[in-house]
């Protein structure tokens, strides 16, 4: 189900993520700027992908137009059947809410809020009720150690705390797809180490599908299946690190 | 996202700058304010001439004539109703008929008379009229010396100042000169005999015709008029007998004769069931002998008291259907009510100026709070709000400063008010007048203020909230 450049193969019904000859310019000043330009390629649902390239390769914005920040020039974005380019504004937030988690290089949290709070914020907008909303947020930040920091602020916590809490956050309403956007970026090894752990837990455990971007090569071998790479918005290589992400490798795959 | 949950980060959001976000308040407060404290003020004034104008007896008095009387009280009355000749008789039975129309608090004959009243045997010639009972509440007798009468028939006279100056042989002085207390001192408890003509009813059938020669007295005429023969075969016949009646002094007034206050016209005022008693021949007598004898005494006028000035208007009416000429000082108040109304707007819209500035408070706080928070908005957007979550979010921020500066304000406007109300008070004692509520705050202010100060609010956040609601995600997040 996986693509390599010399033989891209059709698109698949199981397939979590299908982007057909994708683009993404913009102007800036008199410049034209090809932040992705004609990309295509498929992701099976359960794989966990690597997106690499040099900064400016174009691999955030590609990020984005998976997760409905933006919206693309031209092409297909097709993110679990449904396109991204023909959705309108609500239908692209309800897809950010309910179909793709986000974690951040910076982290993200609000600062304001508390872990707990944080967390919960995605439930508000969920309009899931208050009766629950507590449970889940406790559970979720427990699942990633955090039960004793969840009535600290994010300012009161490590980068690696911050970027577990975020993770929690990512996962409250159960979305089938986690885009990470250089997730241990500003993390030192051990942190880093700790949080390509838990993905890689959700992605075995859970079964979500993980599309990663990172400019770390052995990062990318260590955890992903496959990487992706990517200069000057166009594809330049695909390659598979391991063995082809078999079902019968992992429990809990989806469907 | 839900109401409880818009609001409770609209608070938390507010919190997180507490300072900029009360000031912001505190503006919206002092619009509110000050809008509340003019309308309260309007709607005070307009209370107070309400109250005034009540209690003068002007606006919820109706005075009837009969349309016999050939003067109308305007040309309308002369041109609508039936004919003079056919309309019916203000006597006693129409007096009950207009007593008993609803809303109607008493009606009362009007009963006037010039006649010779002796004080120390010194005869004296003025206007007495008759004073129900009713009117000692009104503000004409508020400065009066001595006291009401003791009963509806004790033989009591009240003087009007101007009066009693003459009987006490002084010479008329401008009116604001005289000490009522001054005049009153040597009158009140002293007795006056007023000598007048009565009317005296005789038996209508068969000695109808001897009504001439029935002369009594030295002052006696008729009234029946033997040119008549159809009538006069179904006209009562009556006598004129001069009599006299002591009267004992109880009151000296303050109010001027020439005044609008009332029916303050006359210069001696007795009881009114004591005037009715004494059958005083009227000048009406005459004529109505003349159109349409009957036994009954009929009465120049009827004063037509109502329950309040808002029913005139139908009392009024009712009783033009029965045939007679009414007339009222509603449409003299319609006009003071007008101004008032014009008023209020006036002060409404200087009141709303200083509302219109913390709009603007308001629209510069919000479009400040959607810079500084480009990132959490972007966070926001990321993991899953809409852009009506935001801009929802933005109005409830809007709404909730709006509901608590027009709390706030509402309090203040009227503390205001009582603090003037305060002061003005006892400058108004120092001059030795009644206290006086100027300024008043209904509950429908109170709760439009409020309403308004959200609808100013939630206007104003009408724009940083779009704004916030159109934020970029993408670029809002690289925003640091």
């Amino acid at each position: 189900m996986t693509s390599t450049p010399d033989k891209p193969s059709q698109p698949a019904a199981s397939d979590a993520v299908v982007i057909q000859n994708l683009c993404r310019h913009y102007h800036m000043g008199e410049a034209l700027i090809r932040a992705v330009d004609g990309v295509s390629f498929q992701v099976a649902a359960g794989d966990f992908v690597a997106l690499l390239g040099a900064s400016g390769s174009g691999k955030s914005s590609l990020l984005n137009l998976m997760a409905g920040l933006d919206r693309p020039t031209s092409g297909e974005v097709v993110v679990q059947g449904r396109d991204l380019a023909q959705l309108s504004r609500p239908e692209l937030a309800t897809h950010r809410l309910r179909t793709v988690g986000m974690v951040f290089q910076s982290f993200n949290l609000i600062p304001s809020m508390t872990l707990m709070e944080n967390v919960e914020l995605p439930m508000r907008f969920a309009e899931v009720d208050r009766g629950k909303r507590n449970d889940l947020a406790r559970e979720a930040l427990a699942r990633v150690g955090l039960t004793a920091r969840m009535n600290h602020r994010p300012s009161e916590l490590s980068g690696g705390e911050q970027q577990r809490a975020s993770l929690a956050r990512a996962l409250i309403n159960r979305p089938q797809v986690l885009l990470a956007d250089e997730p241990t970026g500003n993390l030192d090894s051990r942190n880093g180490t700790e949080i390509m752990n838990f993905i890689r837990e959700f992605n075995q455990t859970l079964g979500m599908t993980i599309i990663m971007v990172t400019h770390e090569r052995g990062l990318a071998e260590r955890y992903a299946r496959r990487m992706i790479f990517l200069a000057d918005g166009k594809i330049t290589g695909d390659e598979l690190t391991g063995p082809a992400p078999a079902a019968s490798t992992t429990l809990g795959e989806p469907r | 996202m839900k109401l409880y949950d818009l609001s409770e980060l609209a608070l938390r959001n507010l919190r997180e700058s507490v300072l900029r976000n009360s000031l912001t308040t505190i503006g919206i407060s002092v619009g509110v304010a000050s809008l509340v404290a003019m309308v309260s003020l309007g709607i005070g004034l307009q209370q107070l001439a309400s109250r005034r104008l009540q209690s003068s007896g002007l606006f919820d008095t109706v005075m009837v004539s009969s349309r016999r009387d050939l003067r109308g009280f305007g040309r309308e009355d002369e041109r609508n109703g039936p004919a003079p000749a056919e309309s019916p008789a203000l006597d006693e039975p129409a007096r009950q008929a207009i007593e008993h129309l609803p809303n109607v608090a008493e009606a009362y004959p009007d009963i006037r008379f010039i006649t010779e009243l002796r004080y120390q045997d010194k005869p004296h010639l003025t206007t007495v009229a008759g004073l129900p009972a009713s009117s000692k509440n009104m503000d004409a007798f508020d400065g009066m010396q001595g006291s009401f009468f003791s009963s509806d028939t004790a033989p009591e006279a009240i003087l009007q100042k101007a009066f009693a100056e003459e009987l006490l042989g002084r010479t008329h002085e401008a009116d604001d000169n005289v000490n009522v207390a001054d005049v009153a001192k040597p009158l009140l408890g002293q007795e006056l005999v007023m000598r007048y003509a009565q009317r005296e009813s005789s038996p209508p059938t068969g000695e109808a015709a001897a009504g001439p020669a029935r002369a009594s007295g030295g002052q006696a005429s008729s009234g029946q008029a033997p040119s008549e023969p159809a009538s006069s075969q179904q006209a009562a016949a009556y006598s004129v007998v001069s009599r006299q009646q002591t009267l004992k002094i109880v009151g000296v007034s303050d109010l001027d004769p020439e005044s609008m206050r009332g029916p303050a016209r006359a210069r001696v005022f007795i009881p009114l069931k004591l005037a009715q008693n004494l059958h005083v021949m009227q000048p009406s007598d005459l004529r109505d002998t003349a159109l349409a004898p009957g036994s009954q005494p009929a009465y120049t006028n009827v004063s037509v008291r109502v329950q309040s000035p808002r029913y005139v208007q139908n009392v009024e009416d009712a009783v033009k259907k029965m045939g007679f000429n009414a007339f009222s000082l509603i449409d003299a108040s319609r006009n003071v009510r007008q101004f008032f109304v014009v008023l209020d707007i006036f002060l409404g819209i200087f009141g709303s100026l200083a509302l219109a500035v913390a709009s603007i408070g308001i629209v510069n706080t919000l479009v400040m709070a959607v810079l500084e928070r480009r990132r959490e908005i972007g966070i926001m957007k990321a993991i899953g709000a809409g852009d009506a979550d935001v801009r929802k979010l933005f109005f409830a921020e809007a709404g909730v400063m709006g509901i608590a500066g027009g709390c706030v304000g509402v309090l203040l406007g009227w503390t205001i008010g009582q603090v003037i109300n305060f002061g003005a008070n006892i400058w108004i004692r120092k001059q030795h007048l009644p206290p006086e509520q100027i300024w008043s705050t209904p509950w429908w202010l109170v709760v439009l203020s409020i309403l308004f100060s959200a609808l100013v609010s939630l206007l104003s956040g009408l724009y940083p909230a779009a704004r916030a609601a159109r934020l970029d995600p993408v670029q809002a997040l690289r925003y640091e």
